[in-house]
C-alpha cells in the first residue's frame, strides 16, 4: 500500500508535534513543513529531520499544488479562513486544527456519518473539545444531556500565540462542538491558563445536567468512552470517579501527552494532534482505497 | 515621571460585581436599581455590574445567576443619571459577543481581566472594546503571585493592546503595603497610561494598601460598600472616602450619602458579616483567589473537611482564578487521604 502525501501548514507547537506523530503513520507521508518565519523552531527541526521546508506560507502550496493531497492547518483561526478558500480551490483536503470551524467537526471517539470522500475541509474543534466532547456524548447516549459545560485548564507554556490570540474562537467553537457533536441541548465552554511551574497536566472538568439520571448506565458509558479515547491518546484518564448530585454529573479528566515534541504536561497539544492524525489516516485510507478501485 | 501625573482619582464601586460572589450570584433587578440609584446620587464615578466572574460567568463552575446579568446591566444603566456602568470580562469565560451586548445596553467601561502572567489573551477583547468606543482597562489578577518585573512586562503588553489604564489586582488580598508601593511605583515608571489598584481585605490591609497605591500615583481605585466583595471584601468604599477626605484628596463623592447607602441599602443585602473570619484570613495568608471561599466552605461540608485545609492545598498547587473545579477535586483527594490515614 502506498502513502498519501501531506503538508503541514504552521510550525508552532501543534504543527511540530503533529510532524512527530505523522512520522509513524503507515498511510501518510509528510512532504513539506510550511511556516512564515524561516527562523522558527518548528522549521529548523523539520529541516534537521530532512523534510522540505518553506517559509512563504500558503504560497508554497499555491506554487506547487500537487505536492500534497492533504494539508494540515495548524496556524490560527483567522489565517485558516483564508487558507480554507485557497485549499478548496486547489482541490486539497484541509484538516483544520484551528478553531476556525469552516468544515464539519470531527472527533474520532464519536465517529462520523459523513462520506469522507465528499469533504474538502474538516475541523478538529479544539483541544478542550477533543478532551470533553466524547464524555458529553457518552453521557448523552444514556441520559440525555440538557446542558453540558466544560472547563479546560492547560499549562501556560503549552498555549502558543495562536491559542492566546483566539480565545473567543476556542470557547465558541468548543461550545458548538458540545452541542453538535456531544449532543447537549445547550453547551458552554471555559478555558483557563495556569502558569504553575512545574507545569500542570491538561485537566478538564465536564458538568452534565441530564434528563434521565441513571447512575450505573452513565458510569459504564463514561468508562467505555475513556477506553475509546485512550486507544489514540494513551495518557487520557479519569482523575476521580464521576460525581453525582441530583440531576447533575461531574467528570474529571486528565490528559498526559505522549511527549512527542512537547513534554507530557501538554496533553492539550497531544490530544489535538493525535485526533487529527487519526482522522487524517481515515481519509488517507479512503483515498488509497479509491485509487485501488480505480486502477482495477 | 509620566504624562498621567495630574489625572484625578476615579473610583469604581464593585459591590454589584465582586459582591455577586457573596450572594451566590442571586442579585435581583430591584436590588441593583436601588444600589445604583444611591451610588449615582452620591456621585460615584463608575459602578461595575456583571456576574462575579465577569460577563458569561453564569455557569455550574462558578454558580448560575438568578437574573441574567444583561438585565442587571440594563437596570443599572437606567438607574444612573451621571455614573457610568462598567463591566468585567475575563477572556476564556466571556467573549466579545457579550461585551458588545453590554455596550449596546449602555455599559461604557470594560475591565478586561487576566491572570497576572497571561495578559496576551486580552488583546482580542481590548481591541474590540476600543472599536466599540468603550473605555478600556486592563486588570492583572493575582498580582501578588508574580515578580514585579513580570507585572511590568504584562502591564506594558496591555498598554500596547489599547488599555487606557492597568490595574494591579490583589485578588487574594495577600499584598502588604510595601509590596503595593513597589508595584505601583514600577508601573508608574514604565507606563504612559494610568495605574489602578483593586484590593481584598483578607489581611485587613485593603484601605492601607489603597492609600499607599494613591500616594504612589494610582488613579483608578476600586472599593466595595460594606466590603461586599469576595472573601473579606474589598477596600470599604465609604471608609476610604473618609480617609481620602482626611488626606485632603477631593474625589467629589458625598461621604454622608455613601454612608447612608452603606447603612440603608447595601447593609440589608449582606447575607452575613463581612468581617475577617478564618476562611477569608486563610485566603490572604495562603494567597488564594478570594471567590474560592464559599466554594471551599461548601466542599468542606460535603467531604467532611476543614475548608482551611482545602484552601491551603489550593495555594500549594498554585491554582489560579477561575479554577473553581479544582476545589472539589482537591477536596475529594484530601478526603481520600484522610480515609487512608484513619
Amino acid at each position: 500500500m502506498g502513502k498519501i502525501k501531506a503538508a503541514i501548514l504552521g510550525t508552532g507547537n501543534i504543527g511540530t508535534d503533529l510532524l512527530y506523530k505523522l512520522e509513524r503513520s503507515e498511510v501518510i507521508e509528510v512532504v513539506a513543513m510550511i511556516g512564515i518565519d524561516s527562523q522558527s523552531e518548528g522549521l529548523k527541526r523539520a529541516a534537521e529531520k530532512g523534510y522540505a521546508t518553506y517559509s512563504n506560507g500558503i504560497e508554497a502550496i499555491v506554487a506547487n499544488p500537487n505536492m500534497a493531497a492533504i494539508v494540515f492547518d495548524a496556524t490560527s483561526a483567522k489565517a485558516h479562513v483564508r487558507h480554507a478558500k485557497v485549499l478548496k480551490e486547489l482541490g486539497i483536503l484541509a484538516i483544520d486544527l484551528t478553531p476556525a470551524a469552516r468544515g464539519p467537526f470531527f472527533c474520532p471517539a464519536v465517529g462520523t456519518t459523513e462520506n469522507l470522500l465528499d469533504l474538502h475541509n474538516v475541523n478538529m474543534i479544539t483541544c478542550g473539545g477533543q478532551a470533553t466532547i466524547p464524555i458529553v456524548y457518552a453521557v448523552n447516549q444514556v441520559a440525555d444531556v440538557i446542558y453540558g459545560e466544560i472547563v479546560a485548564t492547560i499549562s501556560s507554556l503549552s498555549a502558543g500565540p495562536g491559542t492566546r490570540g483566539n480565545i473567543d474562537e476556542f470557547t465558541i467553537t468548543t461550545r458548538r462542538g458540545i452541542e453538535e457533536v456531544g449532543g447537549a441541548n445547550t453547551g458552554k465552554a471555559l478555558i483557563i491558563l495556569n502558569p504553575a511551574d512545574p507545569p500542570i497536566l491538561m485537566r478538564d472538568t465536564i458538568y452534565c445536567e441530564v434528563k434521565n439520571m441513571k447512575e450505573e448506565e452513565i458510569r459504564d458509558s463514561i468508562y467505555t468512552m475513556v477506553e475509546k479515547v485512550k486507544a489514540y491518546v494513551p495518557g487520557y484518564r479519569l482523575r476521580q470517579e464521576p460525581l453525582f448530585d441530583g440531576n447533575r454529573v461531574t467528570i474529571f479528566i486528565e490528559v498526559e501527552g505522549a511527549g512527542d515534541y512537547f513534554p507530557p504536561y501538554a496533553g492539550n497539544l497531544d490530544i489535538m494532534t493525535a485526533a487529527a492524525t487519526r482522522v487524517a489516516e481515515d481519509f488517507a485510507r479512503a483515498m488509497l482505497d479509491r485509487t485501488t478501485l480505480e486502477t482495477h | 515621571m509620566n504624562s498621567q501625573v495630574n489625572k484625578p482619582i476615579r473610583l469604581t464601586e464593585v459591590c454589584l460585581r465582586d459582591g455577586s460572589h457573596v450572594v451566590a450570584h442571586q442579585f435581583t433587578e430591584q436590588q441593583v436599581r436601588d444600589v445604583v440609584r444611591g451610588l449615582d446620587d452620591a456621585g460615584m464615578h463608575y459602578i461595575e455590574v456583571s456576574h462575579g466572574d465577569g460577563l458569561g460567568g453564569s455557569t455550574f463552575q462558578y454558580g448560575k445567576s438568578l437574573v441574567n446579568e444583561m438585565k442587571l446591566i440594563e437596570a443599572a444603566v437606567a438607574a444612573c443619571a451621571k455614573s457610568k456602568v462598567a463591566v468585567l470580562l475575563i477572556p476564556g469565560i466571556g467573549t466579545v459577543h457579550e461585551l458588545k451586548q453590554a455596550n449596546d445596553l449602555g455599559a461604557r467601561l470594560v475591565r478586561v481581566a487576566t491572570h497576572v502572567t497571561e495578559a496576551d489573551v486580552s488583546a482580542q477583547h481590548m481591541s474590540k472594546a476600543r472599536e466599540l468606543g468603550m473605555e478600556t482597562v486592563g486588570f492583572l489578577m493575582m498580582a501578588h503571585s508574580a515578580p514585579v518585573e513580570k507585572l511590568v512586562e504584562q502591564a506594558k503588553n496591555m498598554e500596547s493592546y489599547g488599555a487606557e489604564a492597568v490595574y494591579i489586582t490583589d485578588s487574594a488580598g495577600a499584598l502588604l503595603p510595601h509590596e503595593v508601593r513597589e508595584r505601583v511605583r514600577a508601573l508608574r515608571q514604565s507606563l504612559q497610561i494610568e495605574v489602578g489598584f483593586h484590593a481584598h481585605n483578607n489581611l485587613s490591609m485593603a484601605v492601607a494598601n489603597t492609600v499607599v497605591a494613591i500616594e504612589e500615583g494610582a488613579t483608578r481605585i476600586d472599593g466595595s460598600v460594606r466590603c461586599l466583595g469576595a472573601g473579606a471584601g474589598n477596600t470599604q468604599t465609604e471608609v476610604l472616602l473618609a480617609v481620602l477626605d482626611r488626606m485632603g484628596i477631593d474625589v467629589s463623592i458625598d461621604l454622608y450619602k455613601m454612608m447612608d447607602v452603606a447603612e440603608n441599602i447595601v447593609g440589608p443585602l449582606l447575607p452575613g458579616s463581612q468581617e475577617i473570619r478564618k476562611g477569608s484570613l486563610v485566603l490572604g495568608y495562603a494567597g488564594v483567589y478570594s471567590s474560592f471561599l464559599l466554594h471551599a466552605e461548601r466542599a468542606g461540608k460535603k467531604f467532611g473537611l476543614d475548608p482551611r485545609d482545602i484552601l491551603i492545598e489550593l495555594g500549594k498547587q498554585k491554582v489560579v482564578g477561575g479554577q473553581e473545579d479544582m476545589i472539589i477535586d482537591v477536596a475529594a483527594e484530601l478526603a481520600k487521604k484522610k480515609e487512608i490515614e484513619v
